[in-house]
């Protein structure tokens, strides 16, 4: 399904990775590995099509995304470092959204649903600023639950994640891999998903 | 566990969405709204007091003065345009919207508009009587701010979009867009003209509609190119 070949990015003048090539099967998931500054968030990014590859391609269901566009898009799930959530705004009106802009019409029941499933029960209609760093990136997170979309791409999803969550967090991403999803993400921390082979890309 | 009670959006579902997004919160941020006002307001009654009480030269000035001052009005909110959902991230889950970003970004000039340009537009005649204005000339006014504010938002927008990031970007911005605003400028100032010595006023008006309706169409397709530009 995804499938990068030969790519090479670069910041400013210094060349992150080149020759990179892999691809990604319906079911399986990729922890991308390297150190800070190695170039994980910019592959991603490149994988969304935020930015141009100085060469190479990236492929979904063998057609290049730059052709695909919007088709590409309501594809993929991006979840980046900043958690695209507005302080003046409850949980539930940031929920909806999000997935408002992903394409969907999402009802405040169902946002409720899912905030409520990511431990966020009383905490649903208060403005996102009064919220803790945790929970902000749980309501970020709760996306993943209201979202068709085939391919995660997760930039350090566990971030201020206490342990109760991160099992949350494997426990959706498992679900996502039985239903024939699939997931790429990097993160620093241990994290394993039962029962799945956890594919591992280094960037050095 | 999966919440799946969700359908599809259409694409005028995504542009009111994105209006009454941006309208709730201006309404929850409300000094952003009331700067642009005041401020208009503020620069609009220095002129009578500044010139002093001479009806005819106060007349006289009254389209200019009123038109520069909504165009510097309309420039101080544009730097928040995308700035604000570029700091927190939704600008790149608006970018990977399954519909044209171009959509997205009309829906916010048109919130922008509502929230600065249409309370200035609703402003107008209180201040065109401290210019001793007569109720025709005030009247061509106010249509000519109406069909003149919406472009201003929308050519600002292409300017925010390509100053997106930039530090000192406000000035780079005014920059780029003021020159930009001059036919505005010249077809709403010679709309007032026209009427108040006794010419038709059709043909300032309909350029200025003309000018919307360009702006209308091309507009969110470049801001929502120079986005793309802005965030590689």
């Amino acid at each position: 399904m995804l499938e990068v070949s030969n790519l090479a990015c670069s910041r400013g003048d210094h060349r992150l990775f080149y020759g990179l090539s892999f691809s990604l099967k319906p079911g399986q998931i990729m922890q991308l590995q390297g150190e800070n500054g190695s170039g994980k968030t910019t592959l991603l990014r490149a994988l969304c099509g935020f930015m141009m590859p100085d060469e190479g391609e990236v492929l979904w269901r063998s057609e290049n995304i730059r052709h695909l566009g919007e088709d590409y898009c309501s594809e993929i799930l991006y979840l980046g470092h900043l958690n695209a959530i507005k302080d003046e705004l409850s949980a539930v009106e940031n929920l909806c959204i999000s997935a408002g802009l992903s394409g969907f019409v999402l009802k405040e029941n169902d946002a409720i649903a899912a905030l409520r499933h990511m431990g966020l029960r009383g905490r649903e209609a208060l403005p996102a600023k009064v919220l803790s760093q945790g929970q902000r990136r749980r309501v970020a997170l709760a996306r993943l639950m209201v979202s068709d979309a085939k391919l995660w791409i997760l930039d350090e999803p566990l971030t201020a994640l206490d342990v109760g969550a991160v099992a949350l967090i494997q426990g959706l991403i498992a679900e996502h891999l039985e239903n024939q999803g699939m997931v790429i993400f990097t993160t620093h921390q241990p994290f394993r998903v039962a029962g799945m082979e956890m594919h591992s890309l280094s960037l050095s | 566990m999966k919440v799946m009670g969700y359908k599809k959006s259409s694409l005028l579902q995504l542009l009111v969405l994105v209006i009454r997004r941006d309208l709730v919160l201006a309404m929850r941020r409300r000094a952003d709204v009331l700067t642009t006002l005041v401020f208009f307001v503020i620069v609009v009654s220095l002129f009578p007091l500044g010139v002093g009480p001479e009806l005819g030269m106060l007349r006289k000035m009254a389209p200019g003065v009123l038109w520069v001052a909504a165009l510097l009005a309309s420039m101080l909110s544009l730097g928040r345009l995308f700035s604000a959902d570029y700091q927190d991230g939704t600008l790149e889950q608006m970018m990977l919207a399954p519909q044209s970003l171009s959509m997205l970004v009309l829906g916010k000039m048109i919130a922008h508009w509502m929230v600065s340009g249409l309370p200035l537009v609703l402003m107008a005649p209180v201040l065109g009587l401290q210019f001793d204005m007569s109720a025709q000339p005030l009247g061509v006014l106010i249509i000519g701010l109406l069909l003149g504010t919406p472009i201003l938002s929308m050519i600002g927008a292409i300017g925010a979009a390509l100053t997106l990031g930039l530090r000192g970007g406000g000035v780079l911005l005014s920059l780029l867009v003021l020159p930009l605003c001059i036919p505005v400028l010249i077809f709403g100032t010679g709309a007032v003209e026209a009427i108040s010595s006794g010419l038709s006023v059709a043909s300032h008006l309909s350029l200025l509609g003309a000018l919307l309706v360009l702006s209308l169409v091309f507009t969110p397709l470049v801001t929502a190119q120079a986005l793309r530009i802005s965030m590689e």
